[in-house]
């Protein structure tokens, strides 16, 4: 009888996994064979190389490079306003403030990704648009620049709770060293630890990246939905999410041409995040083995 | 030096001929984790370049009391001192006293071996490099200076942009004298430095400390009796925070003055 239970308790949980494994390969699969589909029509070549993405007009043009420069502007604001913030944030916690004041503020600042990402798009929106608008007399209702800055306090948790994570976990015996030695706070901190610690500050990066990257609610609502090849913040964008939820969202006829450019454009995005955390779990085990 | 001066300046008062004496003065040191009383009453003057060991059963306070010395117990919470630590005459528990000039002239190893994960020049050029010290020639020639000093030049010259973590833990352990030693530092704490070693290691730390007593008053913690007989030259055996004696090492692991000191060095407790 203990026996039967053992057994079923045991499937029950290899089942579980391979239901992830096999929605996972389900979703790669037909991505990848939309994709295909799509590359049978469209040739790879332009598909990277032309300089527009139009294919719900006449004048049809399949260039991903305007989504992805959308995308990638977006990211790149985004970490400029997260980086510095988050460091700065991860560094006091885990030098300077006391240990219950360490306790109290984690969990608060985590909230900030528990925000449903649609009220950062309206805040990006209503809020944050007309602000800038006041010191930034061209800027467009939709534009990247409010979209990525928002989108970069929304990624601020990721960045100041892995790297004071691994701040944290900087043997105790290092800062002793560097004290010992008459180092200031200030030096032990920037000269020891965070060098020490630079692995693990990598790959909360990278993942907040990842996370910037794959965001959609925020550029789709404050970005704008037009496909443009520019690198001016203030203009209105497309990144590939918000297409995306364009297409879905719109009466595009089901496998036509134009339904399957989500895939090919998901596919590329799916490449992104999958290098980007690929390249963070690489480094997460070289990290491992030098503190074991 | 010190004997010719004190004997020529006689209108000295006792208390200046003791700090001339003396490298190293506490007075009724009592040392506070909360409510717990860590070390009580204790009394100590250590001569300049001499050897003092710390022994006693693991929890007795010598190595919270070897932290006293550069003020390392400072960052624990609730931590609270009382009485006196003077360094040269120079009380180091006043509020002026800046932490990172004490700790310049106070260098400590500490039980395990910690090396920066940086290179080997690196670690031992860290404590030059926060001072603010630029010139190139001058770090490379205290960085040498001190290596050879820590017995580790022959092994590493050739390879100082190594990372430190590659050295074997003796090696590390060396390392970390040499980079305490870079700084040029009056006073070497030790907190028990060959407790994570091999025996061969162990004997060439011995070694290194026996030669650096020339220019360093050295305080090491240990709790190998063997190893404080053999290198120091006063021992001072504590117990449940209490100092219990103090005095030349020969006396203490011949004939002790106090039955628990006694018991303590036979091996019938601790």
């Amino acid at each position: 009888m203990r026996k039967i239970k053992e057994f079923v308790i045991e499937k029950s949980l290899l089942s579980s996994a391979l239901v992830t494994i096999a929605v996972t390969v389900g979703i790669i699969s037909v991505l990848a064979f939309e994709a295909f589909s799509f590359f049978q029509e469209v040739s790879i070549v332009d598909f990277f190389t032309d300089t527009q993405w139009t294919p719900l007009f006449t004048k049809k043009h399949y260039g991903i490079l305007p989504l992805l420069t959308g995308t990638l502007l977006t990211t790149f604001i985004a970490i400029s306003v997260a980086l510095p913030i988050g460091l700065s944030i991860s560094i006091y916690l885990s030098e300077y403030a006391p240990k219950s004041f360490r306790k109290t503020i984690k969990p608060l600042l985590e909230l900030l990704a528990a925000v449903p990402t649609v009220v950062y798009g309206f805040f990006a929106l209503v809020v944050v648009t007309p602000f800038l608008q006041q010191f930034i007399p061209g800027l467009s209702g939709f534009n990247s620049l409010s979209a990525g800055i928002v989108m970069g306090i929304m990624i601020i948790p990721f960045v100041s709770s892995l790297s004071e994570d691994a701040l944290f976990a900087v043997p105790k015996a290092l800062r002793e060293a560097s004290y010992g030695m008459g180092a200031t706070r200030l030096q032990t901190a920037f000269k020891v630890v965070v060098p020490a610690a630079s692995s693990g500050i990598i790959v909360s990066i990278i993942l907040a990246i990842s996370r910037a990257i794959g965001e959609t609610m925020i550029v789709a609502i404050a970005a704008g939905q037009q496909p443009r090849l520019t690198l001016d913040p203030t203009v209105p964008v497309e990144t590939i999410t918000a297409y995306i939820v364009q297409v879905s969202l719109g009466d595009v006829p089901h496998g036509s041409l134009e339904y399957k450019t989500i895939f090919a454009a998901g596919i590329t995005l799916f490449a992104f995040t999958f290098l980007l955390n690929t390249l963070s779990f690489r480094i997460r085990k070289k990290f491992r083995e030098k503190y074991d | 030096m010190n004997v010719i001066m004190t004997e020529n300046t006689e209108n000295l008062n006792t208390e200046d001929k003791i700090a001339e004496k003396y490298k190293l003065q506490t007075k009724d040191v009592n040392v506070f984790y909360g409510d717990f009383q860590a070390i009580k009453e204790v009394s100590m003057n250590i001569k300049p370049n001499s050897i003092t060991a710390f022994i006693g059963p693991s929890g007795c306070g010598k190595s919270t009391f070897l932290r006293l010395f550069n003020r390392m117990n400072d960052y624990i919470e609730d931590f609270k001192m009382e009485g006196k630590i003077k360094i040269d005459d120079t009380n180091i528990y006043k509020n002026k006293i800046q932490l990172e000039q004490l700790r310049k002239q106070v260098g400590m190893v500490f039980q395990k071996p910690n090396p920066f994960p940086k290179s080997i020049f690196e670690n031992v050029a860290y404590g030059l490099k926060i001072q603010g010290i630029k010139d190139k020639k001058l770090i490379a020639a205290r960085v040498e200076k001190a290596l050879v000093q820590a017995d580790l030049w022959n092994e590493v010259k050739d390879n100082l942009n190594k990372s430190a973590l590659t050295l074997s833990g003796g090696q590390q352990q060396r390392l970390c004298i040499a980079r305490t030693l870079a700084v040029e530092p009056s006073i070497l704490l030790m907190d028990e430095p060959t407790s994570a070693l091999d025996p061969i290691s162990t004997a060439k730390i011995e070694e290194l400390i026996h030669q650096l007593k020339k220019e360093y008053t050295i305080i090491i913690v240990t709790h190998n009796m063997q190893q404080a007989a053999r290198i120091s030259d006063y021992t001072a055996f504590f117990y449940m925070g209490e100092l219990i004696e103090f005095d030349k090492t020969k006396k203490i692991f011949t004939n002790p003055d106090k039955k628990r000191t006694e018991n303590y060095i036979t091996g019938r407790f601790g």
